[in-house]
């Protein structure tokens, strides 16, 4: 009988096994030890798109003594949905990359404790509510990007406005991606609601409809296969993209680059931090919200996220000066227009699109 | 390694899939003596295979007892009780080749390497398949398979050895063949042994006893003589092949018959005629009509209609016949006398 | 004489009740149920409670809310059809590359075996891109016109578990008996005759459980429903996903929940019963496979056609696609070459890992993920195996072996979400384990374990109980019944379940996005990170860390190919 007991035995072992043998965290330090050696431990709740360099996480810990424990949580819709289930026994200390179309819901649900950061200049134009609830950290705006060397070859002149791509001679070149499943969807549809007000919006749509404009599920899908652009082989001339996308289409050493933003159809996105309501290490939660907005953490924003830091006095990088201008008048709406009105626009987008 | 089995009112249920429960052993006592032989002989369904797991341990009882050198097994699981069980169709580890087969019982019994390497030669002799240690099972004919089945069976040496309708899925010669080599091995081996069988000649091969069984009752337990010419009742009788039965009445055919039996006691009513009852003679005082005729296995068969006694089948040596065409056409008569010893009184 | 010791019969213990075995067989049922309960049963339950608990009572009105858009219906009508037909066609498609990979032996076997395990194990946004690099705009097929259509869903949904039919159906058939169709032959019967009448209603348990499992695959398919369906295709598993991560309607997302469960669990019983019809105690006879026929007298019209069919899958349906990986994977921005492989070695920024570290970290995850299902779907497999005697306890078993399957059936959003919610006090214990560095693996295990399940468990179910017997009286204990019978038959499967466990793991993308460490990405989140964002150098250096993870795939598969050899004997 005593075998048979040992089957079952070496079943749990070999599930603690498991336990602590390969997976056990070697850069992840979440354990006690480091705890007690210093400051404690700061976990940073955030998106599935959030970078930095590694050496400016060390600096971090070097200089406030805390071990940086960063978790993602999927896209940012996700995550924010997350943080309203477990407000209750929030699943971190700080957060990083609520956007605008996401950041009403979150102040909303109660998902956030006041702090009022010391913001960089320029970012006063960005924040949210009253409470300060949220830093801005960066924007970036997503616009129709071109394929100039299609445009070029076709004989016709790149689009420039929201209007021009309901015009007959470019029908069929756009792509745009499902406002429902993707981010970058969703802000386009928000440059049209911002551009044509909550009456218009549904008409010009009708119009796009009309002109064949075609819908992808996510952002890789129309950019890679369905644009035109020299890293994809598809056949449409026009995607919603990023005002940052150009850079990264440009050949080594070359003055002009293949694809380009409309800056006339953006709008801009604000990605927010701050520190979670019930949070274990508060203090902590501060320093990171502090650490983002450090001259440092928005210098290596651009090419690490992708976006733009708030941080009007920091250097962009080359090619982003060149290549990769910021918007004059983005389209905006209101987050809290866009946290009222949001399911009812994407069903009436649904309804009209998708039919 | 002396002891008797003995199971004195077992009673095992069987579970259909659909719940019902049917009673497949009932009441019955059963007795095995060291070294013997015993065929447990019946129709199919009449129980003997779940007497027989139940013995191995496999199937549970729902009454009585089972007993070993008097000794309760009830509780004994399968694998203590050192009993073996030959399977009709051998049952061999498929992932093991002959030797690692005949291997097994010495090794759960963790007998060393060298003493099972021995064992299993000398096994694999005694069933004629020296050399064979080897072969991949999968390679084996039907009847090899089965005497590796029985070299596996008979290495651990066991107690007692449960051999569930082991030659039955095999043809006719070669069952017959083995049937006498397995009476030789396990004579050879002084193994205690209960067979079982719905063949009254395989039964009557390699038995000592024969437990005559139907309905989960066994019917009658004797030697293979006494049984054959003494069944205990009409049932029995036709079990092992009788195939008309007279009244003895004391009229003129009654009084023929009785001249084949064998040590008449007298007193029982019933004359059972078989196969081996009638021979045909010029002179007999029996007159039959020929129904059909037939080569079988070097004898003629005939099938006769006897006067006062019913159908019953007659053998006769072919010796003087040349052929299909020489048999005794259908419709004619013959006399005939019973053979001495071949007419059985029934009770 | 000397070895032969026989214990005396009375030391055993009396009575029919042996509690050592019960409690033997109690724990090892106790450690797959905990192991469920935990990571998947609480979770789910505990989200789909919180969508019908309103104001603190119990609300059900959701039901007859959601139930009466036209919508939902639409849903369930597509998720139904998508994954009857998904599964219809590979079960078509899949056994004759079972009899190909698995009844006959060529060279270059193994590495076939290999290359169709890939699709299974590529992230959907990967495949998503070369499925419409291949249907859409300029690709080879865009004369099809299915690049946003139910035909190009089905397709990717062939082309992803293709091999889940193939190594399910291969591994039963590799143990059937050929003898009873050689029997049917000899009888008269043509090979097509042979096939239909004798080997196909043999084959039906693999068959089912085959197709159980791809049902469940397609149904609840997520990223590539998504990606190829074009909008307004959506799934019941998709409606799921939009309901909780974008409007946070827990209360449509719950009652879709309940829908996709009442779905796959009829879907389970239909399976379960069309196995149970056929998975009796079949005598299976190793035999030597014989080699390949196509030509000459030796030619078999089962073998050319078995061929011909699977040439076919696999220079279409598998080929074009990969092939158009490949293609992506050489294309730089500076022109063809090697560039996009040589990028795998650095760290971008911000993309926490190398290709090569986060190839290391899948591995690493996959070990541990393949251990932990391994070791609870053989203890579901052994017990699903067994046949109690009485009915209570044969219905449990039942039961335990169509419970263990729901996780394939229920979305990674409900499992991911409900665990952020639930276990941060399972129990009421203090014991936060959602941060635990052992979700991941573990994760990727309640998804792996069904799958090795189907694999194993009719191989161990079509043990005859007789053999079982026949070591019980040759002296063997049921432990050793257990280590001599059923472990060196099971193992001959266990190659294939430790390969489909390690695929599984390798290529999970869903559950891993929520789990991941970011500073440890496994090689699916390094491509997702890589796709997501602009220029020809990250998509090429996605691109070959693809064929990289199809790559490490391939070789995985081959060398779990090769344990069946040596684990398969008994020493």
């Amino acid at each position: 009988m005593h075998r048979r007991i040992t089957v079952a035995a070496l079943a749990v072992g070999a599930l603690a096994l498991a336990g602590c043998s390969t997976t056990q965290p070697s850069s992840s330090p979440s354990g006690s030890a480091s705890d007690s050696a210093s400051g404690g431990t700061v976990v940073l709740v955030t998106h599935d798109s959030f970078a930095l360099p590694d050496d400016l996480i060390s600096q971090f810990e070097s200089d406030t003594g805390l071990t940086l424990d960063v978790r993602t949580q999927g896209d940012a819709g996700s995550m924010v949905n997350q943080l309203v289930l477990t407000k209750d026994a929030p699943i971190g200390d700080a957060v990083f990359g609520i956007d605008n179309t996401f950041a009403s819901r979150a102040i909303d649900a109660g998902v956030l404790a006041p702090y009022r950061a010391t913001l960089p200049a320029g970012a006063d134009q960005y924040v949210v509510g009253d409470s300060g609830d949220l830093s801005p950290v960066d924007v970036g705006d997503v616009c129709v990007n071109a394929d100039v060397t299609w445009f070029a070859d076709h004989d016709l002149p790149v689009p420039q406005t929201l209007e021009d791509l309901t015009k007959p001679e470019y029908k069929g070149l756009l792509v745009v991606e499902n406002p429902a499943t993707s981010s970058p969807g969703l802000a386009f549809m928000l440059a049209t609601v911002g551009a044509f007000g909550a009456d218009g919006w549904q008409a010009y749509w009708q119009k796009l409809v009309d002109n064949k404009v075609d819908v992808a599920a996510s952002w890789s899908d129309a950019y890679y296969v369905d644009f035109s652009g020299p890293s994809s082989d598809g056949d449409k001339p026009l995607v919603v993209s990023y005002a940052s996308s150009p850079p990264y289409e440009v050949p080594d050493g070359a003055e002009t680059a293949p694809t380009t933003a409309l800056l006339d159809t953006c709008f801009r996105q604000v990605e927010y931090a701050g520190v979670l309501a019930g949070a274990k290490n508060p203090d902590g939660a501060k320093k990171v919200v502090d650490w983002l907005l450090s001259p440092a953490v928005q210098a290596a924003i651009p090419e690490s996220m992708y976006v733009y830091p708030v941080d009007s006095s920091v250097q962009l990088p080359e090619s982003w000066v060149q290549f990769a201008p910021m918007a004059d008048k983005p389209y905006t709406v209101a987050p809290a227009d866009i946290a009222a009105n949001r399911d009812a626009w994407l069903k009436a987008w649904t309804d009209l699109v998708v039919g | 390694m002396s002891g008797d089995l003995a199971v004195r009112d077992l009673v095992v249920l069987y579970r259909d899939d659909d719940g019902s429960v049917a009673t497949a052993v009932d009441h019955l006592d059963l007795d095995v003596a060291t070294g013997e032989v015993v065929a447990l002989l019946g129709p199919s369904g009449s129980g003997k295979s779940s007497l027989l797991r139940a013995v191995a341990g496999l199937e549970p009882a729902a009454a009585g007892r089972i007993t070993w050198d008097g000794e309760d097994l009830a509780g004994v699981p399968a694998h203590r009780r050192g009993f073996g069980l030959m399977f009709q169709d051998g049952q061999l580890f498929g992932h093991r080749d002959v030797a690692g087969n005949v291997a097994f019982g010495l090794q759960m019994q963790r007998v060393p390497a060298r003493e099972r390497a021995e064992r299993t030669r000398e096994l694999l002799d005694l069933v004629g398949l020296a050399g064979f240690a080897h072969r991949a099972v999968s390679t084996l004919s039907g009847g090899e398979r089965q005497r590796v089945a029985l070299a596996r069976s008979l290495a651990p040496r066991p107690r007692l050895l449960l051999l569930d309708e082991p030659l039955s899925a095999l043809d006719r010669a070669l069952r017959e063949r083995l049937a006498d080599e397995v009476r030789e091995a396990l004579v050879a081996t002084g193994t205690t042994a209960l067979f079982v069988t719905h063949d009254h000649d395989e039964a009557f091969a390699v038995a000592d006893r024969i437990a005559v069984m139907d309905l989960g009752r066994l019917l009658q337990v004797d030697t293979p003589p006494r049984l054959w010419q003494s069944p205990a009742t009409r049932r029995v009788a036709e079990f092992l092949g009788y195939e008309a039965f007279v009244a003895d009445d004391g009229g003129p055919v009654a009084r023929a018959l009785a001249a084949g039996v064998a040590r008449d006691g007298g007193g029982a009513p019933l004359l059972a005629v078989g196969p081996a009852s009638l021979e045909v003679a010029d002179d007999g005082p029996l007159v039959a009509t020929v129904r059909a005729a037939g080569f079988r296995r070097g004898v003629v068969e005939l099938a006769a209609d006897v006067e006062g006694v019913g159908e019953v089948t007659l053998v006769e040596r072919t010796a003087g016949r040349s052929g299909a065409g020489d048999l005794p056409r259908p419709g004619t008569s013959l006399r005939l006398r019973p053979v001495a010893g071949g007419v059985a009184r029934v009770g | 004489m000397s070895a032969v010791a026989w214990p005396r019969p009375g030391r055993a213990l009396p009575g029919r009740w042996r509690p050592g075995r019960a409690a033997a067989w109690g724990l090892a049922a106790a450690v797959p149920l905990a192991f469920l309960g935990v990571f998947f049963a609480l979770p789910v339950v505990g989200l789909v409670a919180r969508g019908f608990w309103t104001d603190g009572a119990l609300d059900l009105s959701g039901f007859a809310d959601v139930m009466s858009r036209p919508h939902t219906w639409r849903v369930i009508g597509i998720t139904l059809g998508q994954a009857t037909v998904g599964t219809a066609v590979a079960v078509v498609l899949g056994v004759p590359g079972a009899h190909l990979l698995y009844r006959t032996r060529f060279r270059g076997q193994g590495l076939l075996r290999g290359l169709v395990a890939v699709p299974f194990v590529l992230p959907t946004v990967v495949v998503g891109v070369a499925f419409r690099s291949v249907l859409g705009g300029n690709g080879p097929l865009a004369f099809l016109g299915w690049d946003g259509t139910f035909a190009g869903v089905v397709a990717a949904l062939v082309f992803f578990n293709y091999t889940v039919v193939v190594r399910t159906v291969g591994a039963f058939w590799a143990g059937l008996d050929p003898r009873t169709e050689q029997a049917a032959r000899a009888l008269g019967a043509s090979p097509a005759r042979a096939f239909w009448s004798v080997t196909l209603p043999a084959l039906a348990p693999g068959i089912a459980s085959a197709a159980s499992i791809v049902f469940l695959f397609c149904a609840t398919a997520f990223g590539v429903v998504l990606v190829l369906g074009g909008v307004g295709y959506g799934t019941v598993e998709t409606e799921i996903w939009v309901q909780t991560t974008q409007f946070l309607d827990l209360r449509a997302a719950a009652v879709l929940s309940v829908v996709q469960l009442v779905v796959v669990t009829a879907a389970l019983w239909v399976a379960g019963h069309a196995r149970r019809r056929r998975e009796q105690a079949l005598t299976r006879v190793p035999e030597a496979v014989p080699p390949l026929a196509l030509r000459g007298p030796q030619a078999k019209a089962g073998d050319r056609w078995a061929a011909g069919v699977t040439g076919a899958v696999i220079v279409v349906l598998l080929g074009l696609p990969m092939a158009s990986l490949v293609v992506r994977s050489l294309h730089t921005r500076d022109g063809w070459g090697l560039g996009n492989y040589a990028a795998l070695d650095r760290r971008g920024f911000g993309l926490g890992a190398s290709g090569w570290e986060a190839a290391a970290t899948s591995l690493r995850v996959a070990v541990d993920a393949t251990l932990i299902a391994v070791v609870v779907a053989g203890l579901v497999a052994l017990i699903a195996s067994r046949r109690p005697r009485t009915r209570g306890l044969r219905r449990a078993v039942g039961a335990l072996d169509a419970v263990v399957m729901l996780p394939l059936g229920v979305s990674a959003v409900t499992v991911g979400f409900g665990i952020l919610i639930t276990l941060n006090r399972p129990f009421g214990l203090d014991l936060d384990l959602r941060a635990s560095p052992m979700l991941l693996p573990i994760a990727q295990a309640v998804v792996a374990v069904p799958l090795v399940v189907r694999t194993v468990l009719p191989v161990l179910r079509a043990i005859d109980t007789r053999l079982h017997e026949a070591a019980a009286v040759l002296g063997a204990s049921p432990f050793r019944v257990l280590r001599h019978v059923d472990w060196p038959v099971a193992a001959r499967s266990l190659g294939l379940a430790v390969g489909l466990a390690f695929a599984v793991s390798l290529g999970e993308f869903g559950a891993t996005s929520f789990l991941v460490r970011p500073e440890s990405p496994t090689l699916p989140v390094l491509i997702y990170r890589l796709i997501g964002r602009p220029g020809a150098d990250n998509l090429g250096t996605a691109m070959a860390a693809s064929v990289l993870l199809a790559g490490l795939t391939a070789v995985v598969m081959a060398l779990a190919e090769r344990l069946r050899g040596t684990q398969g004997s008994d020493v």
